[in-house]
């Protein structure tokens, strides 16, 4: 089992739950972050005095899914948010050691 | 038939005071509507609460013996109650409950302007302590010396020397400004505002809807403040002069918010809607010593001097580390003292040097006793919230509340 984390931008959530719908991902965690990657920041100015925005507004999406699936949800996920302009995010994939669904019990595959 | 025309007048007249009077304690909404957004979040419920006690705190220190030292008469107005009609030599126009309720929503409007300059680090009783000093002495004595007509301290009267200040420019805003200043310099800077290099850190406000929603507040209410001045409406002439003051505080806004807002603009390259909030009020803050006399045009001017030169004020106090976050002594110090110098142009009422001798008079007293008051209340109870207190936010450490409960964000 494998836990996809993808870093993207705000507005395109919409289409990547979409898409993660559509190849049967049932379940996802949405969290709203702040960051930066290699594009530089840039200042403002707030009533003549300077302020660096370095931290952009991201949304994490989390989703567990199986290893046989990682692949279609990466390609998914990549197509929805892809707009080709800096700051697009990155996805990250990690191993889960277990899932426990809460209301029934159900471990494992099962579980996601 | 002539009583009861007289009957007409007193009536029209308390009443115009009344509603006038009613629109100036609004401008205490437009206050701590402005002043809630040009804070941090975490600053919030302290400044909200601070503006709520003030207005009380002035409405009672004038009461018991403000309006008695600035007018004459008894201390918790024993006097004032009274009919201004059966048994007076002379009958007054308009009820005398009227005339204190006219003059102590004055009052909560110069204290509060103090409010916004030392918000976010002194502490909520300290700043309260003050407020019961400025309006039941400070202000008063001063208002004694201009609309109270007194001579100051026995050596000049300010009206015998030229000296003009229709609603306030100087009596109520530069006064306001002055005791901010003190303040100011007491208290000291927010933590992390000014680096060591020179830097000037920007605290952006919590929520420019709210400041926006202020400032129209105080538009509105502004309209008491300068045509409730005019003392009367029940006759042609009167009525007149009430509609031209309306007319040019309107004016000054609207010249002061375009100034602002395009002197924002060619200086920081975008339109800092902060700085076109500041730039309304300076407008009205620069007719405020003469609105009757100007054009409609020249108050759109004068409101327009008020916006750019507010703009320039806010940016030279930063330079100087003079932390005031919303602008109160550039709005009401720097160009309330523009206000009384533009009276002369368009009134030969007033000359020049009265009100550059008012202004000095109001400025001086009003700074060096609040100076006097803010270190001994220093000594006594501490004026700064201390440095982990305002990390935190005085939300907490002085109210235990935060005004933004659920809106979750890095500090």
């Amino acid at each position: 089992m494998k836990l996809v984390t993808a870093i993207i931008k705000p507005f395109k959530l919409d289409d990547v739950r979409e898409a993660l719908s559509q190849i049967g991902v049932q379940g996802i965690t949405v969290t709203e972050v702040k960051g930066f990657g290699r594009q530089k920041g840039h200042t403002e100015l707030y009533r003549g005095a300077e302020y660096v925005v370095d931290f952009l507004p991201k949304v994490k999406i989390e989703a567990a899914v199986t290893v046989e699936q990682v692949d279609q949800v990466i390609e998914a996920i990549t197509s929805a948010s892809h707009t080709g302009k800096i700051g697009d995010g990155k996805i990250f994939v990690t191993d889960i050691d277990q899932i426990i669904r809460i209301r029934t019990g159900e471990t494992g595959e099962a579980a996601i | 038939m002539e009583n009861e025309i007289f009957q007409l007048q007193y009536a029209l007249d308390t009443f115009y005071f009344l509603v006038c009077g009613a629109l100036v304690m609004w401008m205490a909404a437009g206050f701590a509507m402005l002043e809630a957004g040009l804070v941090r979040g975490k600053n919030t419920v302290e400044i909200l609460t601070k503006n709520v006690t003030l207005f009380a705190v002035a409405c009672t220190m004038y009461m018991v013996c403000g309006y008695a030292i600035m007018y004459g008469g008894d201390y918790v107005l024993s006097t004032i109650t009274g009919d201004g009609v059966t048994g007076a030599d002379e009958p007054a126009t308009y009820a005398p409950s009227a005339d204190f309720f006219f003059q102590v929503v004055f009052v909560a409007t110069a204290m509060s302007i103090v409010s916004g300059a030392v918000a976010e680090r002194m502490k909520l009783f300290a700043f309260l302590a003050f407020a019961v000093v400025m309006t039941g002495f400070i202000y008063p004595m001063e208002g004694s010396w201009t609309w109270g007509g007194n001579p100051v301290f026995g050596m000049y009267t300010l009206g015998d020397l030229g000296f003009l200040d229709f609603a306030g420019s100087g009596i109520v805003h530069m006064a306001g400004a002055a005791a901010a200043l003190a303040g100011v310099i007491m208290v000291g800077a927010r933590k992390g505002k000014y680096g060591p290099n020179g830097e000037i850190n920007a605290f952006p406000g919590a929520n420019l809807p709210l400041a926006t929603l202020g400032t129209f507040i105080l538009w509105l209410g502004w309209f008491g403040f300068n045509g409730g001045s005019v003392l009367a409406t029940a006759s042609v002439e009167s009525a007149n002069a009430v509609a031209v003051v309306f007319m040019n505080t309107n004016a000054a806004a609207a010249g002061g918010c375009l100034a602002a807002l395009l002197t924002a603009k060619l200086m920081f390259g975008k339109a800092d809607l902060t700085m076109a909030l500041n730039g309304c009020l300076a407008g009205l803050v620069a007719i405020t010593a003469g609105p009757d006399t100007p054009s409609a045009l020249q108050a759109t001017l004068f409101g327009g001097l008020g916006g750019v030169l507010v703009v320039f004020s806010i940016v030279t106090l930063d330079k100087l580390k003079i932390d005031d976050p919303v602008g109160a002594i550039s709005v009401h110090g720097v160009v309330g003292l523009l206000g009384l110098l533009l009276v002369p142009v368009t009134n030969d009422g007033a000359s020049f040097s009265g009100q550059i001798i008012g202004g000095l008079t109001i400025f001086g007293w009003v700074f060096a006793t609040s100076l006097l008051a803010f270190f001994a209340i220093k000594a006594v109870l501490g004026l700064r919230v201390s440095e982990e207190e305002e990390y935190e936010g005085s939300d907490i450490a002085e109210c235990g509340m935060e005004a933004y409960p659920e809106f979750t964000s890095a500090r």
